[in-house]
């Protein structure tokens, strides 16, 4: 085991998956010097310039690129600087990557990774800061990631990069190096699709997914002083949901919150309240409560209103304490 | 047509043979379009687009490439050009009439929408020019993997303006890919002339990304084949891409939903029929004593029953299972 960070569990995934397979690699706007947020920093000293390819600054064609360079066979990993610039790319990613097995009927796929950083860290203001998942979620064709810890960031990209189709991996900027954990030496991987308990409890169930999990994690220690015990799923996939898995996490409690630092409206939450109202509202202790970003583009660079959007272990504890009373 | 042109085919290194295949293709391109046009009026197809007036230039294209080496990626209008590497009128029959045996994409797509596997036909959308990002892409593997194939891809001019066709010859210039770009420009985008679409040369653009650009006469099928066969050998020796402007005409409304009465005239139309390149090469064929109205009549008689025998099958072919819908989102199976 080796302690590492958030980053470095991305970093040495991509390391491991390109020493294991000579069609995997790097292309982006400075990652050859090891990007701006360094996580690809080392790798072109040890797999050369046209494994880790510095490209022309244009975001459709980094990622048009690379799905052409999929279909031959290769397996490439795009970098979007910052998730606020992927919208240049949304037409190859919603209209071409996301379409290419299901409108060739399966004569051809596109197993290319698309890696954005995404998330507020602090002054990074309108167009540093954004949650992008939204626009892509049920996007049929897509597979996104948004892990929250180290072990599951180094498995998830594991995963991506030796899946068949086209995953978008999202990483939590306040993750890469606010996070530390062991992480196994030897190979593993975390299965797409596959949600995860992150803490068992017995009085409300809160569902959640990226940087936020940590939060919530916090707020269920301080809670459990108070006798409120928490249990806490990672959703982990957005794309496909672990349905299974959010309807057992809800049944175990029968009071649920789901929390996103993305805005309210139209975000992954609604879709997993959706979720459980069609299938368990009978089972359901309170009605179905949402903690999210305001519906407000995210977010102005000065600290008052950088806290004010921002969820954090207070906010949650409130949140989770009103739930539990009711 | 003087001495010098005569046998023009051979001293670009084509033979007899090959000259009268190229005449072939294209004269069964046209044949198929007509039929899918005629069929789209009957009300047995839900839509065709129509390739008339590029497919002399569609050929010299394909015959300059290595069929089943190569990497394609052409546009909608290219029937001439998948029937040159590989593809049959079957295929395009059973897209035409949405079959599940459609091998493009199993009658999920519309006509029109290429993509074989088996042929490197890479599958192409409908929204404009995305795969010209994808053609660089191929291309940046043939680099990466050491492999000599080259990569074609085609688009309209009205899709020259789109972003990922700058985005896209610019990653290949600066990495000197081995791609051919190809703009068709068939001086409409649906009802929006040339002179409204594009303020100078489409060909001079290639300037600004570090690699040639030549505009070719469309309807000369010897000089599009020498042109392409020359972007072909720079991009094999890794002197990168070309850009290839090939001057034509539609002869066709844009698509069967389309009245293109309503933006030109027949004056327009008929003066351009007239300079079509099938008719030119068929001239050019017969002036070299290779070919014959007699052999044209056989000929065109031949394929009428080609054409004939596909639309009967493609008319019984099933379509897909209703629930077939649902397959193929994903990798199917373990492991994925």
């Amino acid at each position: 085991m080796a302690t590492i960070t958030y980053l470095e569990a991305i970093r040495s995934a991509m390391q491991e998956e390109m020493q294991k397979d000579d069609n995997v690699f790097v292309l982006g706007e400075d990652v050859g010097k090891g990007g701006v947020l360094n996580t690809t920093k080392g790798l072109r000293d040890l797999f050369g310039e046209e494994r880790v390819l510095d490209t022309p600054l244009a975001e459709s064609a980094i990622v048009g690129v690379a799905i052409g360079a999929a279909m031959y066979g290769m397996k490439p990993i795009a970098e979007i600087q910052f998730a606020d610039f992927i919208f240049p790319a949304t037409n190859q990613i919603l209209s071409e990557a996301a379409k290419i097995r299901y409108r060739s009927n399966n004569d051809w796929n596109c197993p290319i990774v698309i890696r954005a950083p995404y998330g507020a860290t602090g002054a990074g203001a309108l167009y540093h800061s954004q949650c992008p998942e939204s626009v892509f979620f049920g996007t049929p064709g897509l597979k996104i990631v948004a892990p929250s810890n180290p072990y599951d960031a180094k498995g998830l990209l594991k995963a991506a990069i030796r899946d068949a189709d086209p995953v978008l991996y999202f990483e939590h900027k306040k993750c890469y190096l606010a996070l530390t954990a062991d992480v196994p030496e030897e190979d593993y991987i975390v299965p797409i699709g596959k949600a995860d308990v992150k803490r068992k409890g017995t009085d409300i169930t809160v569902i959640a997914y990226g940087m936020v999990v940590n939060y919530v994690l916090q707020a269920a220690e301080e809670l459990a002083k108070e006798g409120i015990s928490a249990h806490v799923l990672d959703l982990r996939t957005l794309q496909p949901l672990d349905k299974e898995a959010i309807l057992e996490a809800v049944r175990h409690t029968g009071k649920v919150l789901i929390t996103h630092e993305d805005n309210k409206t139209g975000g992954v939450g609604a879709e997993v309240s959706a979720i459980i109202a069609e299938e368990l509202l009978f089972e359901l202790d309170a009605p179905i409560a949402r903690l999210c970003g305001p519906d407000v583009p995210a977010v102005g660079s000065n600290p008052p209103m950088e806290k004010f959007f921002l969820l954090n272990a207070d906010k949650l504890k409130d949140a989770m304490r009103q739930l539990a009373l009711f | 047509m003087s001495i010098g042109q005569l046998y023009k085919h051979r001293s670009l290194g084509l033979s007899d043979e090959e000259a009268l295949r190229m005449y072939t293709v294209m004269s069964l391109a046209a044949k198929y379009d007509e039929r899918a046009f005629m069929l789209q009026r009957a009300g047995k197809i839900p839509f065709h687009v129509s390739g008339m007036g590029q497919y002399a230039g569609q050929v010299g294209m394909a015959f300059a490439m290595k069929a089943n080496h190569d990497y394609f990626l052409p546009y909608y209008r290219d029937y001439a050009f998948v029937l040159s590497v590989g593809m049959t009128v079957k295929d395009l029959m059973l897209a035409v009439f949405c079959k599940a045996e459609d091998v493009n994409s199993g009658g999920r797509q519309m006509a029109g929408h290429f993509g074989d596997k088996k042929n490197h036909i890479v599958t192409g959308s409908s929204p404009v020019t995305t795969q010209v990002p994808h053609a660089t892409g191929f291309a940046l593997a043939a680099k990466m993997k050491k492999q000599d194939f080259v990569t074609f891809v085609s688009f309209g001019e009205g899709s020259s303006n789109q972003g990922d066709f700058h985005e896209g010859c610019n990653f290949a210039g600066v990495h000197k890919l081995p791609v051919i770009f190809v703009c068709e420009n068939n001086q409409y985008a649906i009802s929006v002339p040339l002179h409204k679409q594009v303020a100078g040369k489409i060909a001079d653009r290639a300037i600004g990304y570090g690699f040639p650009g030549v505009r070719v006469d469309g309807s000369d099928v010897l000089e599009m084949y020498r042109v392409t066969k020359e972007a072909r050998e720079r991009a094999s020796r890794g002197e990168g891409p070309t850009l290839i402007e090939m001057m034509s005409y539609r002869l066709m409304p844009h698509s069967t939903s389309d009245d293109d009465m309503l933006y030109r005239t027949k004056e327009e139309v008929e003066e351009n029929r007239q300079k079509d390149g099938i008719l030119k090469y068929k001239e050019y064929l017969i002036a070299c004593e290779l070919w014959s109205e007699e052999q044209d009549r056989e000929l065109q008689e031949r394929q009428k029953q080609e054409i004939n025998e596909a639309t009967k099958y493609a008319d019984l072919a099933p379509y897909p299972k209703p629930e077939d819908t649902l397959l193929h989102v994903y990798a199917e199976g373990d492991g994925n």
